[in-house]
């Protein structure tokens, strides 16, 4: 898993490789010190000179600031290629997120991908930092500490044999039975917190159907059986420090009872005061890395899970790609559908489309109309080769759309989804998404033909007004409006207003409709509306139903040969439909 | 935006004091545990002074002079560090249990604080923010409490008593140890510092961040329409950057910290080396509170000390960013439990009764009546039927105390009658739903039901006695029964599906592929818009109260399937009291009355016909020559 992750280090390679480089000398000195404090001590206790105890001193002097600096060196390394290394992740994430087609984004929900790009790649940042310092590190000063212990303390060091795999032994359990329940139990914890989160969005219903007692009891509940599976875990990572402890205990009362008995029995020859006080220092390095060790191989394992996730999204391939040779102009409006047949996913049982032969020519205008469900909007979606065809040809000009490059033929044929949203940012910023390069008279002419201008003029900054993160500062009809403009900037051959103006009331939509019809006479027009009177006067009004198209014809001809047409029309001509 | 000390002074006295109310008995043996065992691992440099010294002072003598005098020494060792082990497997262990059982009090008392806030905190508070009480503030308490705080104290007890132990060998040796060591704190304090404040940057930062990936992430189809991906990723790569530069200096100063302080540590040491040699060879007089000459039984232990102190020194630089995080944490935990919940001095209850000779009994069973319950002064009790007859008098409001959103409000719905309001967003259409069960108080006028001031009626009760459809439906998880049955928690499952029967809700909920008993989660993610909307309206069905407030309740539920639905809506709302909002006037013109709201008056009232009649601002809605927003 992590080659795959490790290919976005690339400029970051540099310091990736010279952190491990410097903790390696940082850990080789550390290890030197007790050594030599051992040798100084030994002489001080043999009554040496001043000058001797200098000339240690110095030489230990030198090696603690070098020992200083190599470990500033790798804990900047360090920070410096894990924060790249994440840098790296968020944008290759980034850009791979912008390459899906439509059908990608559909498999996953926006709020995953938020949280692959900061809490996935954060977990994966930890773990990489841990792993070129703290895994070079503990290992290296678990093998020095010992090999030097063997040196100072020869047979002494033998009781190294005993305490480590002990400890080893002890952590490895430690973390296989601590690691499921943990797992567990953050699952557990989301689980919980997204009760909580349910609990705050529908506050108004908890309150009205007076249920904040059912709720604190439903909560307690939850709370209390998170409490027990979390200290069922807290208890068993409890007997960590202990047992760290009950080795360091062994090691010291070994090693005092047996060094003294070394010294006292050789006289001090073979082993003495100084090699006694190192050897406690080293028996405690010892161990200390061990423990930081297993610290480690927990991070990593948290991170397998976040890496496995962010290499989800890396190495999906996007389903809808530009052809080799593509075709860039398009040269009318006209559109053919051709015994189309549509599903969202090879998974999907049902035809969200099935059959459909369709032929809209250049300039003409066509009012969609049919109830939830019936696939009106999957239909749209074929133009601009927002999904691929499952069966079938879908022309645009008289070109099989596949031919054509994505970002000419989606400039050609512009959409205002259905979902259409606004982004934080001016409002010239927001309709210069239509075209970068737009004047200002531009913008102004493309208000005006979506009714727009007026109420832009309306804001005390116009056309500089800052609309917030979601357009929630403008209302749902002046959203819809600043949207058509944003499409029509574009200057498209096909426009395609799915469901665009149902909070705009009908006296404007009618000007909407009516400005461009008279502007944009060439634009092939697509309406996709709930309302009759939005499509009552196009050219030619199709009817769909459950993903088929079941009348095609005038105003006037469905109201004589179609009963649900007629039916939709009387409902909504008798309530003075208004919305 | 952020204040220069993260947390409000007074957070760590108030956290103490909290625990110690949850845990009067277990904290303070917890704390002396952790006392303990903290000084007795301080104290085996004595044993290492003692031992050298006797191999120091039986020099040449052989193992059976000098063993026994170890051995007695070492086996005093063994037993201390057998005490040592039980006391610290004691704190550990209780450590854990009891800082997770702590941990659950704060969620609870948060939450139940948070229940009985009133709606006015959840309209101002972004739900973001509200949650992140639950997930990053405890989360930083829970390492606050069971890592940094008893880390602290024990490296701190440590610290001490070695500090104690070396003057009692040596006081020129500590002042040695004591210098270095306040070169070391100034390090820690610079170096800490940076981190800390660049750790907060890093946090904010990655919120920034992370907003800019929500917003691109849900537009993400509009970007793909509009061929703007370069642009989105050249906007990316800005914070992106940003956040890159934070992280770096953070995870900087952090690595930084621990090798600095360890190499000053290992430069301490080998100052307190020299200086022991100095001494020991200038044959300095020593001061001490022992009494102790210098030897080299004094200077060996004092060098491991001198590690153990700096070690320890370590042990609290890494906590100091937890700890101020902690602090921020509990400092806006704090601030959600300090918000005014809602108050509620009403008195007069909602009872189930039944009728004999035109008297009210108060009944314990239910029954099909119910009844105000209103003690009097006098301590009689007077019971008023519930009828649902509502009448607004002159009510004035404003969410804020100077922006008024209803003026002079006069209105009145008699038992049975569909009461329609129209209007465009931000009329005070809702607004005026929100008072009529007190999610908002009145500034001023009354509101009465069935004659009595809704003030004077306890809370629950006035709620319980009015049912409520939202446009925005939330579910909860749980299955599609267990949601319905949210409305009266003692209705039997036939009820509930009598009631999904009424709504018009039966016929998909059997189509799904577990029926009733189908999960939803997410907020029942699984359902269109319309189907949510449809259980929302037998959740309501099935409360069967008196009186209903439909708010935009079947707006996302086509004209088509409305008309469908609009059968079982008439026998839903038959027999009560019903306000209606909707933006489509099909749903409100069969209405008894219909209010047209301006500016948060009313500015027309009347039927359907009266108005259309009238020729007025409902006439001109209803034709289409006026825009509704």
């Amino acid at each position: 898993m992590w080659r795959t992750l490790i290919k976005s280090i690339r400029e970051y390679k540099k310091p990736s490789i010279l952190a491990p480089v410097y903790v390696t000398v940082e850990v080789i000195i550390e290890c030197l010190i007790p050594y030599i404090m051992a040798l100084l001590v030994n002489q001080i206790k043999a009554g040496c000179s001043l000058g001797v105890v200098l000339r240690y001193g110095l030489v230990l002097l030198v090696l603690a600031s070098l020992s200083l600096n190599f470990g500033r060196l790798s804990g900047k390394a360090a920070a410096t290629s894990a924060s790249g290394f994440a840098r790296n992740l968020r944008k290759d994430l980034f850009s791979s997120i912008q390459s899906f087609s439509f059908e990608n984004i559909d498999r996953f929900s926006s709020s995953s991908l938020v949280t692959r790009l900061t809490t996935d790649v954060t977990n994966v940042q930890n773990a990489f930092m841990m792993l070129i310092r703290v895994a070079i590190r503990s290992p290296l000063m678990l093998i020095f500490a010992v090999v030097m212990s063997f040196i100072m303390g020869g047979k002494l060091a033998l009781i190294f044999v005993v305490v480590i795999p002990m400890l080893g032994i002890g952590l490895f359990f430690i973390i296989r039975k601590a690691f499921p329940i943990f797992k567990r139990v953050f699952r557990k914890y989301d689980a919980l917190n997204s009760s909580i989160q349910e609990n705050v969005q529908g506050i108004r219903v908890v309150k009205s159907f007076v249920r904040e007692d059912y709720e604190k009891q439903k909560f307690g509940v939850a709370a209390e059986e998170l409490r027990q599976e979390f200290t069922k875990a807290e208890k068993i990572l409890a007997f960590n420090g202990p047992m760290m402890q009950f080795c360091l205990y062994i090691n010291m009362v070994f090693i005092l009872t047996f060094g003294a008995y070394t010294i006292a029995t050789t006289g001090g020859l073979n082993f003495n005061v100084g090699q006694l006080s190192s050897l406690m220092i080293y028996s405690f390095q010892t161990l200390m890395s061990l423990m930081m060790l297993s610290m480690v191989f927990v991070m990593v394992t948290i991170a397998d899970e976040s890496g496995r996730r962010i290499i989800e999204v890396l190495s999906e391939q996007s389903s809808l790609t530009s052809p080799e040779h593509p075709v860039f102009d398009v040269t009318d409006g006209s559109i053919d559908f051709d015994q189309v047949s549509f599903r969202y996913s090879e998974k999907a049982e049902r035809m969200a489309l099935s059959n459909i032969d369709l032929h809209i020519r250049s300039g003409e205008t066509i009012g969609i109309l049919g109830t939830t469900g019936s696939s009106k909007t999957s239909l749209v979606q074929l133009i601009p080769r927002l999904y691929d065809t499952t069966s079938g040809i879908v022309r645009v000009g008289g070109r099989n759309v596949q031919e054509y490059d994505l970002a000419s033929l989606r400039n050609q044929v512009s959409v205002v989804l259905q979902n259409n949203l606004l982004f934080s940012g001016t409002i010239a910023e927001n309709l210069r998404w239509g075209n970068p390069d737009a004047s200002d008279a531009d913008l102004q002419q493309a208000c005006v033909f979506a009714q727009a201008d007026d109420f832009i003029r309306s804001f005390p900054q116009g056309y500089e007004t800052r609309i917030e993160q979601g357009g929630t500062n403008v209302s749902g009809g002046q959203k819809q409006r600043l949207c058509i403009a944003r499409a029509l900037l574009k200057q498209p051959r096909i426009l395609i207003l799915d469901d665009s103006t149902s909070a705009v009331d009908t006296h404007t939509d009618a000007k909407i409709r009516k400005a461009l019809k008279d502007y944009l006479p060439e634009t092939t027009k697509i309406i996709i509306a709930q309302r009759v009177a939005s499509v009552m006067d196009a050219d030619r009004i199709v009817l769909m139903d459950k993903g088929g198209i079941s009348a095609i014809g005038t105003h006037e001809q469905l109201l004589q040969t179609n009963a649900i047409y007629r039916e939709i029309f009387e409902s909504q001509n008798k309530a003075g439909e208004q919305e | 935006m952020k204040p220069k000390t993260p947390y409000q002074k007074g957070t760590l006295r108030r956290l103490f004091r909290m625990l110690f109310s949850f845990y009067p008995v277990a904290l303070p043996l917890i704390i002396l545990c952790i006392v303990l065992s903290a000084i007795v691992s301080a104290i085996p440099s004595v044993f290492t002074q003692n031992i050298i010294a006797v191999l120091e002072q039986n020099a040449g003598e052989g193992w059976s002079v000098i063993g026994p005098q170890v051995l007695r020494l070492t086996s005093l060792l063994a037993v201390l560090y057998v005490f040592s082990l039980i006391l610290s497997f004691i704190y550990t262990r209780a450590t854990a249990v009891l800082s997770q059982s702590a941990l659950k009090k704060l969620r609870e008392n948060l939450f139940q604080h948070m229940q009985d806030l009133p709606i006015k905190y959840f309209d101002t508070h972004a739900h973001g923010d509200i949650m992140s009480h639950y997930t990053n503030d405890i989360d930083t308490l829970r390492q606050l409490i069971s890592q940094s705080m008893p880390q602290l104290l024990s490296s701190g007890i440590m610290v001490l008593t070695l500090f104690a132990i070396m003057l009692y060998y040596s006081v020129w040796m500590a002042l040695v140890v004591l210098f270095g060591v306040s070169f070391m704190l100034l390090l820690v304090k610079k170096i800490g510092g940076n981190s800390a404040k660049y750790f907060m940057r890093q946090q904010q930062a990655l919120g920034k961040t992370e907003g800019y990936i929500e917003e691109m992430m849900a537009g993400q189809k509009v970007i793909k329409v509009f061929c703007h991906e370069d642009e989105a990723k050249s906007d990316f790569d800005e914070v992106n950057d940003a956040l890159f530069r934070d992280s770096e200096q953070a995870n900087t100063f952090a690595n930084i910290l621990p090798p600095v302080i360890m190499n000053v540590g290992n430069l301490i040491y080998v100052m307190v080396a020299m200086a022991g040699g100095a001494f020991l060879l200038s044959k300095t007089h020593n001061l001490s509170i022992s009494g102790l000459a210098f030897s080299i039984s004094i200077v060996v232990p004092f060098l491991n000390m001198t590690r153990q102190f700096s070690g320890n020194i370590n042990q609290v630089s890494q906590q100091l960013n937890a700890v101020i995080m902690g602090l921020a944490g509990a400092s806006r935990m704090f601030a959600l439990l300090d918000e005014k919940q809602e108050d509620d001095n009403g008195s007069v209850t909602l009872v189930y009764v039944t009728e004999q000779d035109g008297a009210l009994r108060e009944s314990e069973e239910r029954t099909k009546i119910w009844a105000w319950k209103q003690p009097q002064t006098d301590g009689t009790v007077r019971y008023t039927r519930l009828s649902g007859d509502v009448r607004l008098q002159n009510v004035d409001f404003g969410y804020e105390q100077d922006k008024a959103v209803l003026h002079d409000v006069s209105l009145f719905a008699e038992p049975g009658q569909k009461v329609a309001f129209v209007g465009a967003t931000g009329a005070g259409k809702t607004t005026i739903t929100n008072l009529l069960n007190r999610f908002y108080d009145i500034a001023d006028g009354k509101i009465r039901y069935d004659g009595i001031n809704i003030n004077k009626i306890r809370k629950s009760d006035l709620r319980r006695a009015i049912g409520m459809v939202l446009q925005d439906t939330n579910l909860f998880t749980g299955t599609v029964l267990e949601n319905i049955r949210y409305g009266r928690l003692d209705a039997t499952d036939e009820e509930c599906i009598a009631a999904a029967k009424l709504a018009g809700a039966d016929s998909f909920v059997t189509r799904l592929p577990e029926g009733y008993e189908t999960p939803l989660t997410g907020n029942g993610s699984n359902l269109s818009q319309g189907q949510r909307q449809l259980i929302a309206i037998a959740r309501a069905a099935v409360a069967d109260p008196p009186v209903m407030i439909l708010d935009e309740a079947t707006s996302s539920i086509d004209t088509r399937t409305e008309a469908i639905v609009q059968r079982g809506m008439d026998a839903l709302m038959k027999d009560r009291t019903v306000f209606v909002i909707a933006h489509r006037l099909s749903t409100v013109q069969n209405s008894d009355v219909i209010m047209v709201l301006e500016n948060g008056r009313i500015i027309e009232r009347g039927s359907h016909a009266h108005l259309i009649a009238e020729g007025g601002k409902y006439y001109q809605l209803y034709t289409g020559a006026f825009e509704l927003e």
